[in-house]
C-alpha cells in the first residue's frame, strides 16, 4: 500500500527542493544576511549564531511549518491517489447517485444499517497508522547537522524533530489539578473511600455547575473528572454543542445526502466498522450508531472550516477528465477526511454518552475539529500528533533511560508500540470508563498531551516486565492488554511522584 | 450421603452463628457437572472430590440427582448440598406465578393495595391448559396484545414462541369438547403464557436481559445475598415486532443466541452489568438508576418472600438462583425466570473468570471451612441482601435510629474488587499460611 524509506527520503529532498524556491525561503536568506550586522554575530560561530539568531526571530518556526505543510499535503495526495486506483482498480465511481429503489431501502434501513452485510472483501482501508508512523519518521529537520546526531544528547527515539515540549516539573505546574494532593474521579470515587472525602462534594458542584450552563467552569471542572451521571451534559457544555432546531436540521440535511449519494468512502466507513467497532466487547451494540454518524460526517462540509487552522489542505479530486483544472477540483470526500483504519473509534465511546443521533453527531463533530483531527495529520502544533510522539519519547529517554535503551537494543521501539495507542487517544484499548476519565482531561486541558503523559506511564507501569522481553513481539505482547490499567493513578504517579 | 465417620469433628455446631474455628480443613465434596464448578472446587486447598458412593461432606449435584437422592440420604449437621429440595416453587414458570399470585393477595388483604402493587413486577401469566379460560378472557381485554409462550420444565429457551392469534394455541385449549381418549391421547405439556413486554428497553436497537446472581442460604429465616457482578444478555439482531416468528430477535439466552445464522462467537453478546450500569447511569443520571436498582433489589426479596413457606427449609441446603430480568422503556424492571440451576460454562475467557470468583465466593459463604463469624455483611463480591430483615450499608445502632437514610446492602453493576475484601476478611485455610 504504502512505500517506506526511499521514496519519503526522496519526497523530503523534493520538498526542500520546493521551498528553495519559495518566497519564505528568500525572506529567510534575506534575514539571514542582515543579521550579519548584528554584534552577537560572531564569525568563528557564523553559522550556529545564525542559526540561534533565526530560532530565537521565529523564522526557523516558520520554515518548520512549512516543511510539515509540504509534507501534510504530500501526504493526502498519496493517500487519495490510493483511494483513485482503488476505484479504478474495482470500477467504483468515487460518487454515484442512489437509484430511487436504492434510496427508498436506505431509508426504511436506516437504524440498523448493520443488518447489511455489503461485500467488503475488494475495499481495503487507505491507511492504517503505521504506514503514517512512518510518514512522521521521514520527517526530519532539513537544517539538521548530520554530525549533531552523534553526540552524546542526541534523541533515541524514531522522531528527530526539534520541537519544543515540557518536562515534568512543567507539567506539574500544568496539571496541578491532577496532583497526588487532589481529588480525583478515578481514584477518590473508589468504593473503600468515603464519599464525604470528595465525591459526593465534586457531584454536587457537577450538578451547579450544569445548571448554571457555565462552559468555562464545566473545563475546569473536567480536569477533575466527570461523574458519569453528569457527563454527557457537562462534555457537550465544554464543547458548546447543542442539540438547537438548526443542528437537527442540520444532521437532517446531512442524512439526505447520505440517501441520495453513495460514495466510495462510505464502504471504507463499512469495512472499519465492521473490523474494529463490531467485534469489541463493548462497542459492538452501537455499531448502527456509528455508521449513522460517520456516513453523515463524510458529507459534512462545514468540517471543512477546521483546516483553516490546520497545516493541512483538504484533499482534492477532479471531476473525470479534468485533472488538474481548478474549476473542476471537489474536495473529496467532502468534509475532506478520508477515514483510516481505525478511525471509528473515535465515535464508539461517545455512545455511551449520547443516544440522539443528531446530539452524537453534534458531540462528535465538535471533538474532531477540535482535538481528534490532530492525531492523524502533520502540524507542528504541541497538539499534534508529532508533538506527542516526540514527549512520549523524551519523557522515556528522561525518566526510563534504562528501559528505553533495552527496548532500543532488542529492536522495540516504543513509540511504534505507543503510537497506535496515541493515534486513537487510546480507545479501544482502555476499558471504556477508563477511557472516558482520560477524555475528560484532553477536554479538561483542551490538549491532548495528557495522551503522550499516559502512554508513558504505561510503559513506567509495565517497566519490569518490558526490561524482560528480548524481542518486538515479546514486547508488544506485554503491552498488547490495557483493558485493565487504571488511568489516574498512572498519570498521578508518572507526573507527580517520579523523581527528577 | 454421608455417614459419620469423618475425623476430628463431632458435637452440635449452631446453624447461623457458627463459632470460629468450627471448621474442616479437608472437605470431601462431590460434583455432579462438568464445566466451572468442577475446576473451582478442584483447586480449593483442602477439598478432596470422592467418586461413586463414597462419603461426601459437600455435594454439588444437578437437579436430576436431587429429585432422585435426596429423600434417601441422611445427612450429618455439616454437610452441605448445592439445592433446595423443592426449589422449582421457584424455579418453574407455573410455580412461581402462583406462587407470586398468592403472595400477593395475602399483601393485599394485610397491608393494603400499594403494599401488594410492589409485587407488580411480573407479566401477566396463565398456566395453560389449567388457566385456559382465564387466559382469554385476558387476551380479549388487550386485543393486537403479543403474548409468549413458555413450557413450564425446559430451560434455555426451548419450546418458546410467540402468538398474537388465539388460533396459534389451539393445542392448549381446555374445552369439554374433546372426549376423554382424546384428552389422554394427546398430553400436553404444560406451559405458561405470558404478556409479552412490547416496549422492551433497547440499547442501540438491541433488546437484552439480565442475568442476576443470588445466592439463599436459609429460608427460614430468609438469608439472602446477591453478587455484583453479573450480564445483560444482548440479541444479536434488532428488535421489531413485525417478526415475531424470528426467535432470535427476542429471545436472549446465550443458547439460543448460539445457534442464530448471523451468530458470531467472537462478538460476544455480553455486556458486564458494571458496563450497563455505567451506560444507564450515563443515559438517566444517578438518581433514576438508583431507583431502578432499588426495584430490582425488590424483585428478589418479594419473590423469595413468596415461596419462603413453601419451600422445605433444611440448614444443609443452600442454593445459587440465576435470576432473569428484562428492563422496558419505562426503566421497569419485569422478572422473567429464576433459575436453580445457572448455566455455569463459560462463553469467554471473562465470562470464565467471573464465574470463579461467583463460586469461589459461593463456597466462602458456606463456609465449609469455619473462617466466618456470621455476622458478616460482604463476602468478596457478595453483599448481604436479606437477613430476617433488610439489611443496610450502614450500621443500624440506637444513634443512627433516628436518621431517616438508609441504603440498601446492595451493589449490582458495582465494583467489584472482592480480593482485596477477601485478603481482609478471610484468615488463611486450614493449615495454609496467608500468601
Amino acid at each position: 500500500m504504502m512505500d517506506e524509506g526511499t521514496e519519503l527520503s526522496l519526497t523530503i529532498a523534493q520538498i526542500v527542493q520546493r521551498l528553495k524556491a519559495t518566497n519564505l525561503h528568500s525572506q529567510i536568506e534575506r534575514q539571514a544576511k542582515e543579521c550579519l550586522h548584528r554584534p552577537e554575530i560572531q564569525l568563528e560561530s557564523l553559522k550556529e549564531d545564525v542559526r540561534n539568531f533565526l530560532k530565537a526571530s521565529g523564522w526557523e518556526r516558520k520554515l518548520q511549518n512549512a516543511v510539515y505543510r509540504e509534507l501534510h499535503v504530500n501526504w493526502e495526495k498519496r493517500i487519495l491517489k490510493s483511494l483513485n486506483s482503488m476505484c479504478t482498480e474495482l470500477g467504483v465511481p468515487l460518487a454515484r447517485k442512489r437509484p430511487a429503489v436504492e434510496q427508498k431501502e436506505l431509508t426504511n434501513k436506516w437504524n440498523e444499517m448493520g443488518t447489511d452485510e455489503p461485500d467488503l472483501s475488494r475495499f481495503r482501508p487507505v491507511y492504517a497508522p503505521k504506514d503514517f508512523l512512518e510518514v512522521l519518521i521521514s520527517l526530519r529537520n532539513p537544517n539538521h547537522d548530520s554530525s549533531e546526531e552523534a553526540s552524546a544528547k542526541s534523541h533515541w527515539g524514531l522522531i528527530q524533530v526539534p520541537l519544543h515540549d515540557r518536562d515534568i516539573p512543567q507539567m506539574r505546574e500544568a496539571y496541578s489539578e491532577l496532583s497526588l494532593t487532589t481529588g480525583q474521579l478515578g481514584i477518590d470515587d473508589h468504593t473503600h473511600v468515603p464519599p464525604d472525602l470528595f465525591e459526593s462534594e465534586h457531584i454536587l458542584i457537577g450538578k451547579k455547575v450544569v445548571n448554571e450552563q457555565d462552559s468555562a467552569a464545566a473545563q475546569q471542572y473536567s480536569r477533575q473528572g466527570c461523574p458519569t451521571g453528569l457527563r454527557a451534559d457537562l462534555w457537550a457544555l465544554v464543547l458548546n454543542s447543542t442539540n438547537e432546531p438548526e443542528d437537527v436540521m442540520h444532521y437532517e440535511q446531512l442524512k439526505a445526502g447520505v440517501i441520495h449519494h453513495d460514495l466510495l468512502v462510505d464502504n471504507l466507513i463499512y469495512k472499519d466498522v465492521k473490523l474494529t467497532a463490531s467485534n469489541d466487547d463493548y462497542y459492538f451494540v452501537f455499531e448502527d450508531f456509528l455508521y449513522q454518524v460517520l456516513l453523515c460526517f463524510s458529507r459534512d462540509t462545514a468540517v471543512l472550516e477546521h483546516f483553516s487552522y490546520n497545516s493541512a489542505t483538504p484533499p482534492k479530486s477532479y471531476i473525470q477528465g479534468k485533472v488538474g483544472v481548478e474549476e473542476f477540483a471537489v474536495v473529496y470526500p467532502p468534509n475532506g477526511v478520508i477515514p483510516f483504519h481505525g478511525f471509528s473509534m473515535y465515535v464508539a465511546p461517545l455512545c455511551f454518552l449520547y443516544n440522539e443521533p443528531s446530539k452524537l453527531y453534534s458531540v462528535f463533530r465538535e471533538m474532531y475539529v477540535r482535538y481528534f483531527f490532530r492525531l492523524h495529520s502533520v502540524s507542528s502544533s504541541t497538539s499534534g500528533i508529532v508533538s506527542l510522539c516526540l514527549q512520549f519519547e523524551r519523557l522515556l529517554q528522561t525518566h526510563l533511560p534504562q528501559l528505553f535503551y533495552h527496548l532500543r537494543e532488542i529492536g522495540a521501539q516504543p513509540l511504534r508500540i505507543a503510537f497506535k495507542w496515541m493515534v486513537r487517544a487510546f480507545s479501544g484499548y482502555l476499558s471504556t470508563d477508563q477511557l472516558l476519565l482520560l477524555w475528560d482531561r484532553i477536554l479538561g486541558y483542551d490538549s491532548l498531551e495528557i495522551v503522550a503523559v499516559l502512554a508513558a506511564a504505561v510503559f513506567a507501569f509495565r517497566a519490569e516486565n518490558l526490561m524482560e522481553v528480548t524481542s518486538l513481539t515479546s514486547a508488544e505482547a506485554v503491552l498488547a492488554d490495557l483493558s485493565t490499567l487504571k488511568v489516574m493513578p498512572l498519570i498521578q504517579i508518572f507526573l507527580f511522584a517520579t523523581v527528577i | 450421603m454421608s455417614k459419620n465417620k469423618t475425623a476430628g469433628y463431632k458435637g452440635p455446631h449452631g446453624y447461623q452463628k457458627r463459632k470460629e474455628g468450627d471448621g474442616r480443613s479437608c472437605v470431601r465434596y462431590k460434583c455432579g457437572l462438568t464445566n466451572t464448578i468442577q475446576d473451582v472446587l478442584r483447586q480449593r486447598p483442602g477439598w478432596m472430590e470422592v467418586k461413586d458412593d463414597g462419603e461426601w461432606d459437600f455435594n454439588w449435584c444437578d437437579v436430576g440427582w436431587l429429585r432422585e437422592n435426596f429423600d434417601h440420604s441422611y445427612m450429618e449437621e455439616h454437610v452441605r448440598i448445592c439445592h433446595f429440595r423443592n426449589h422449582y416453587e421457584l424455579t418453574r414458570k407455573n410455580l412461581m406465578v402462583k406462587n407470586l399470585k398468592r403472595y400477593r393477595k395475602t399483601l393485599e388483604r394485610e397491608a393494603g393495595r400499594i403494599e401488594a402493587a410492589k409485587c407488580d413486577f411480573f407479566p401477566r401469566t396463565f398456566e395453560l391448559p389449567s388457566e385456559y379460560h382465564l387466559f382469554v378472557e385476558e387476551f380479549k381485554r388487550s386485543p393486537g396484545s403479543t403474548w409468549i409462550m413458555k413450557p413450564v420444565a425446559r430451560s434455555q429457551g426451548k419450546g418458546i414462541f410467540l402468538f398474537q392469534k388465539l388460533k396459534d394455541i389451539m393445542d392448549w385449549k381446555k374445552d369439554g369438547s374433546r372426549s376423554e381418549e382424546q384428552r389422554d391421547e394427546t398430553q400436553v405439556e404444560s406451559y405458561v403464557a405470558q404478556r409479552y413486554i412490547e416496549n422492551p428497553y433497547l440499547i442501540s436497537g438491541r433488546k437484552f436481559d439480565l442475568r442476576v446472581y443470588v445466592l439463599v442460604t436459609s429460608y427460614i429465616p430468609l438469608k439472602a445475598w446477591l453478587y455484583r457482578d453479573g450480564f445483560a444478555r444482548f440479541s444479536s439482531t434488532r428488535f421489531s415486532l413485525t417478526s415475531i416468528d424470528d426467535q432470535y430477535v427476542h429471545l436472549t439466552n446465550v443458547a439460543v443466541q448460539k445457534t442464530a445464522p448471523d451468530y458470531d462467537p467472537e462478538k460476544g453478546c455480553k455486556w458486564q452489568m458494571q458496563q450497563l450500569r455505567r451506560y444507564l447511569t450515563a443515559r438517566h443520571g444517578t438518581e433514576t438508576i438508583e431507583a431502578l436498582f432499588k426495584d430490582v433489589d425488590n424483585i428478589f426479596v418479594r419473590s423469595l418472600q413468596s415461596v419462603q413457606k413453601v419451600i422445605i427449609n433444611d440448614k444443609h441446603c443452600f442454593e445459587l438462583y440465576g435470576y432473569d430480568i428484562l428492563l422496558d422503556q419505562d426503566l421497569k424492571p419485569w422478572l422473567i425466570e429464576v433459575n436453580a440451576s445457572p448455566s455455569l460454562t463459560a462463553s469467554s475467557q471473562e465470562d470464565y473468570e467471573m464465574k470463579c470468583c461467583l463460586l469461589e465466593d459461593t463456597l466462602h459463604i458456606v463456609d465449609m471451612e469455619g473462617r466466618l463469624t456470621g455476622r458478616e455483611k460482604r463476602v468478596g463480591g457478595y453483599d448481604l441482601m436479606w437477613n430476617d430483615g433488610p439489611v443496610y450499608r450502614e450500621d443500624v445502632n440506637l444513634e443512627t435510629l433516628g436518621s431517616a437514610c438508609f441504603t440498601a446492602n446492595t451493589h449490582l453493576g458495582c465494583v467489584n474488587d472482592r480480593k482485596k475484601q477477601l485478603r481482609q476478611l478471610l484468615k488463611p485455610f486450614p493449615g495454609k499460611k496467608r500468601i
